[in-house]
C-alpha cells in the first residue's frame, strides 16, 4: 500500500507541476468566462447595421416593416439594383405585386449576404403585414386585430415539479444546458485523461523504466497508482476550474455600475416579485436577477455530487482500458491509434447520446444509455439534470451507478491482465484478440 | 556455507515452447556468479522468476535460506535489466530518490544514500539534470547506483557493461568487485565472455531453457580441456607425430600437441628430453569460455528462438 502511495505521488506531481497543467487550469476559467462576456457584449452591441431599401407597389407593407436597432427600412423613390449601393443602401428588398393567391418570391440583394436570423425576421414581417391585410379584407378592424396581436404574448410557461406536497420551480433550458455541460466536460476528459494515462504507460514502456519498477512493485499497483495519480489530477483541475469561476465571476460582478449591484440586491430580497423593485430595476439588473434566480433552481449539491461520481467512474472504467492499449504498443504509435478504436468508438456515441438526451431525458434509449456503463457517465448527467427522483427515478440512479461500479473493476481486472504480459513484451504486434486471450488465460 | 540462492526444478512455458526447462543451481554467498547462454536461452526469464517478475510455472526458489517472497524479499535484490530505463523528463535526483523508495528505503535513508553514491561517482553535479540530458554511459552509471543503492544480498545485473567506455567499465567492474567482498552476491549476465573469465567465480551456461554448464571457471575449463599442450623452444625443431602425442600446429619455435589417451604431460617433455630439444617454455593450453560456449551453442538453433520467445 506504502508503494501505490508513491506511484501516486509521483504520477501526480509531476503533472501538477508541469508548466502546462498549471497554464490550463488557470487559463480555461479565464477563457470561459472571457468568452461568455465577450460574446454577450458582441451580441448586444456590436452587431452589423442594415439599411435597406424597400421597393412596394402595394402600399400595405410599409407599416410592418418597422426599424429595428439592426435594420434600418426606407422607401425611396429612383433606386434600383444598379444603383443602391451608391445611393447608401446596403440591401434593397423587391416585394412583387401581391395577388392574394400565389405564393411569390420576394427579392433581396445585398453587397454583403445577410444572415438566416435576419433575413427570417424580414420574411415573418412580410407574412405578418400580408397576414394582417388578409384579414382586414375580411372584415375585421384594425383596433380587434390591435388587441388580438397583443393577446398572442400573454402566456409564459412557468414549469414546476411535484415533490410530494412541494412544488419547485424546474428550468428545462437550464438542465438541458447542464446536462449538456456536464455530459461534454466528461466526454472531453475521459479523452484527455484516458490518453494520458496511454501515453504514460507507453512511457514507460518505451523507456524501459518498467521493467525496474515491476521489479520492486507488481505490475498491477503501477497500473493503478497510475490510474489513481492521473484521475486525481484531473479531479485538482475540476476542483481549480470551480473555485476560479466562482471567484472570477464574483471579481466581475463587483465592476458592474453601483445601481445596478444595488438594483439586483433589492429584487433579490423581494423574490422578483415585488412592483416596486421591478419598477425601478434596469434590464441589465433583470437579466442578472433572472439568470441568478434561475441558476437556483437546479439541485446543485446533488448535480456536483454526481458529477465527481461520473466523472471518477467513467475515468475508471475507461482509463484502465487505455492503460491496457498503452501497454502492449511498441514504438509504433499508429499501433496506438488502431488499439484505441474499440475504445474511442464507444465515447464518441455516448456522446451523440447524450445530446438528444439532453432534449429528451425519458426516452428508452436515454434509460439503457445511462445504465450502461460505457455510456453511463455522460447520458446520466444529462439525465440526473432534469432532477432526481423527477426525471431519474432512484433505483435507476442506484442501478446505474452499481453497474459503473462493476464495470470499472471489471476494466480494471481485465486490463490488469493485459498489463502484465504487455509491459513486458517487446517486438510484437497485438490485436485485440491477443489482448482478450491473455486476459482470460489462467495464471 | 548455505548458498543466498537456490534454484530447485524451475519451470516457465510459454503458450509456445518452454522457455524454462527444468533448471536447478545453488548460488555461495559473496560469489560473482556468471549466467551465461546466447540470445533467447531463457535467461532473461529466468532473471525475471528470480526478480519475482514472472511466477514460476513449476519448482522452488529460496532465497537466503526461505521461500522467495517476491513482495517481502524486494529488498534484498537488486536488479538492473538489459535494457536500461528511466522517466527521461524527470529530475536525476528525484528519480533515484523515488526508486530507492520503492524498494522500501525511508526518505532520509534514500536522500543520504543518494549523496554517497553520487560523490563516489562524481555524480553530484547531476541532481537537478534530467535524464534526457544525460549520455548513455551517463544514465548506465544512474542506473547501477539505484541499483545497488539499497544494499541489496543478491545484486542481478544484465550486460553491465554494455555502452561502457573503458574508463567506466573499470569503475563499474571494481565496484562489483567491492559489493562482492563486502558480501553481496552478483549475478550477471551476459554474453562476453572474456568479461566473464575475468570476473566471476561460478558460472551456469543455459541454452534452449536447460542447464548445459555448471561450475567454476576453472573446472569448467579442466571439464573441457582437450589435453593441448603448447612447447616452446630457443631454436627450430622437428618432430613427428608419436604414440605419445599428436602435433597440432607448429610455430616458428613453437608446437601445439594433443597428448594421446594413456600419457601423461611428463611423457611428453621425457620424449622431448630424449630428442635433445632445448625447451624454454611448457604449459598447458585451455580452452576460453568463448570456445567452450561456441562449441556447446553452436548448431543448436538457439539464436531462432528468440523470434519465438516470450508469446
Amino acid at each position: 500500500m506504502h508503494k501505490i502511495w508513491l506511484i501516486i505521488q509521483r504520477e501526480y506531481t509531476t503533472r501538477v507541476k508541469n508548466k502546462r497543467f498549471i497554464l490550463v487550469t488557470f487559463l480555461m476559467p479565464v477563457l470561459i468566462i472571457g468568452f461568455g462576456f465577450g460574446f454577450g457584449y458582441l451580441s448586444t452591441t456590436g452587431t452589423e447595421h442594415r439599411k435597406i431599401a424597400v421597393i412596394d407597389p402595394n402600399g400595405f407593407i410599409k407599416t410592418s416593416l418597422k426599424n429595428t436597432n439592426q435594420i434600418e427600412f426606407s422607401f425611396p423613390l429612383e433606386v434600383d439594383t444598379l444603383n443602391y449601393n451608391k445611393k447608401g443602401f446596403t440591401d434593397i428588398l423587391i416585394i412583387p405585386k401581391f395577388d392574394g393567391v400565389k405564393k411569390t418570391d420576394y427579392i433581396l440583394r445585398s453587397k454583403k449576404s445577410m444572415g438566416l436570423m435576419l433575413q427570417n425576421s424580414i420574411t415573418d414581417k412580410i407574412n405578418g403585414a400580408i397576414e394582417d391585410k388578409m384579414l382586414q379584407e375580411s372584415g375585421i378592424q384594425q383596433s380587434t386585430l390591435d388587441s388580438i396581436h397583443k393577446a398572442s404574448q400573454f402566456a409564459e410557461l412557468k414549469a414546476y415539479e411535484d415533490k410530494g406536497s412541494s412544488s419547485k420551480e424546474s428550468n428545462a433550458g437550464l438542465a438541458m444546458g447542464i446536462g449538456y455541460a456536464s455530459g461534454f466536460l466528461i466526454y472531453i476528459t475521459l479523452f484527455i485523461y484516458g490518453s494520458m494515462v496511454m501515453r504514460g504507460v507507453m512511457e514507460e514502456k518505451t523507456n524501459r523504466i518498467a521493467e525496474v519498477i515491476i521489479s520492486s512493485v507488481k505490475p498491477f499497483e503501477l497500473m493503478m497508482g497510475k490510474i489513481i495519480g492521473i484521475g486525481a489530477v484531473g479531479l485538482t483541475q475540476f476542483i481549480m476550474w470551480i473555485v476560479l469561476i466562482l471567484t472570477l465571476s464574483s471579481v466581475a460582478m463587483g465592476f458592474l455600475p453601483a445601481d445596478v449591484q444595488h438594483q439586483v440586491a433589492s429584487l433579490q430580497q423581494s423574490n422578483g416579485q415585488m412592483g416596486a423593485g421591478m419598477m425601478q430595476a434596469s434590464d441589465a439588473a433583470k437579466n442578472i436577477y433572472t439568470f441568478q434566480h434561475t441558476i437556483q433552481t437546479a439541485n446543485w449539491p446533488l448535480i456536483l455530487s454526481c458529477f465527481v461520481f461520473y466523472f471518477l467512474g467513467g475515468y475508471l472504467f475507461y482509463s484502465a482500458l487505455f492503460a491496457a492499449v498503452g501497454s502492449v504498443v511498441n514504438e509504433d504509435p499508429q499501433d496506438a491509434q488502431s488499439l484505441m478504436f474499440p475504445i474511442t468508438m464507444p465515447i464518441i456515441f455516448s456522446y451523440l447520446i447524450t445530446n438528444m438526451v439532453t432534449q429528451n431525458p425519458n426516452t428508452p434509449l436515454a434509460f439503457w444509455a445511462s445504465i450502461i456503463p460505457f455510456s453511463s457517465p455522460m447520458v446520466m448527467m444529462a439525465r440526473i439534470a432534469y432532477g432526481v427522483p423527477s426525471a431519474v427515478s432512484y433505483w435507476e440512479l442506484a442501478l446505474s451507478m452499481s453497474i459503473l461500479i462493476g464495470g470499472f473493476l471489471f476494466t480494471t481486472w481485465l486490463s490488469g491482465k493485459i498489463y502484465r504480459t504487455g509491459i513486458l513484451l517487446y517486438g510484437k504486434k497485438v490485436n485485440w484478440k491477443t489482448m482478450i486471450k491473455w486476459a482470460f488465460k489462467k495464471q | 556455507m548455505n548458498p543466498i540462492l537456490s534454484l530447485q526444478h524451475l519451470k516457465k512455458y510459454y503458450s509456445d515452447q518452454k522457455a524454462v526447462d527444468d533448471i536447478s543451481f545453488d548460488i555461495k554467498e559473496g560469489s560473482i556468479f556468471g549466467l551465461l547462454g546466447p540470445n533467447g536461452a531463457g535467461k532473461t526469464t529466468l532473471l525475471r522468476m528470480i526478480t519475482g517478475i514472472f511466477y514460476p510455472d513449476g519448482g522452488d526458489i529460496i532465497l537466503d535460506g526461505q521461500k522467495f517472497n517476491p513482495i517481502d524479499d524486494i529488498q534484498k535484490i537488486g536488479y538492473m535489466p538489459e535494457e536500461r530505463g528511466m522517466y527521461k523528463k524527470m529530475k536525476i535526483g528525484e528519480q533515484a530518490l523515488y526508486l530507492a523508495q520503492l524498494k522500501g528505503l525511508s526518505k532520509s535513508d534514500a536522500t543520504e544514500k543518494i549523496k554517497y553514491w553520487f560523490k563516489k561517482f562524481e555524480m553530484e553535479s547531476w541532481w537537478n539534470k534530467k535524464v534526457e540530458d544525460l549520455s548513455k554511459g551517463m544514465s548506465q552509471k544512474l542506473q547501477f547506483v539505484v541499483t545497488v543503492l539499497h544494499e541489496p544480498k543478491l545484486i542481478i545485473l544484465d550486460e553491465p557493461f554494455s555502452g561502457l567506455d573503458p574508463v567506466n567499465a573499470n569503475l563499474i567492474k571494481d565496484e562489483i568487485f567491492n559489493l562482492a567482498k563486502k558480501g553481496s552476491t552478483i549475478i550477471f549476465s551476459t554474453h562476453r565472455m572474456e568479461q566473464v573469465e575475468e570476473i566471476c567465480d561460478h558460472i551456469v551456461l543455459v541454452n534452449l531453457g536447460k542447464k548445459i554448464l555448471d561450475g567454476t571457471v576453472a573446472e569448467v575449463k579442466q571439464q573441457f580441456k582437450e589435453n593441448i599442450f603448447s612447447i616452446q623452444t630457443s631454436e627450430p625443431f622437428t618432430v613427428q607425430d608419436n604414440s605419445i602425442f599428436n602435433i597440432v600446429k607448429t610455430e616458428n619455435n613453437k608446437i601445439h600437441v594433443k597428448i594421446q589417451e594413456g600419457y601423461q604431460s611428463n611423457d611428453v617433455l621425457s620424449y622431448l628430453l630424449k630428442e635433445k630439444v632445448n625447451i624454454i617454455g611448457y604449459n598447458e593450453l585451455l580452452p576460453s569460455l568463448n570456445e567452450i560456449f561456441i562449441q556447446l551453442v553452436e548448431g543448436t538453433h538457439a539464436s531462432t528462438r528468440a523470434f519465438h520467445a516470450e508469446n
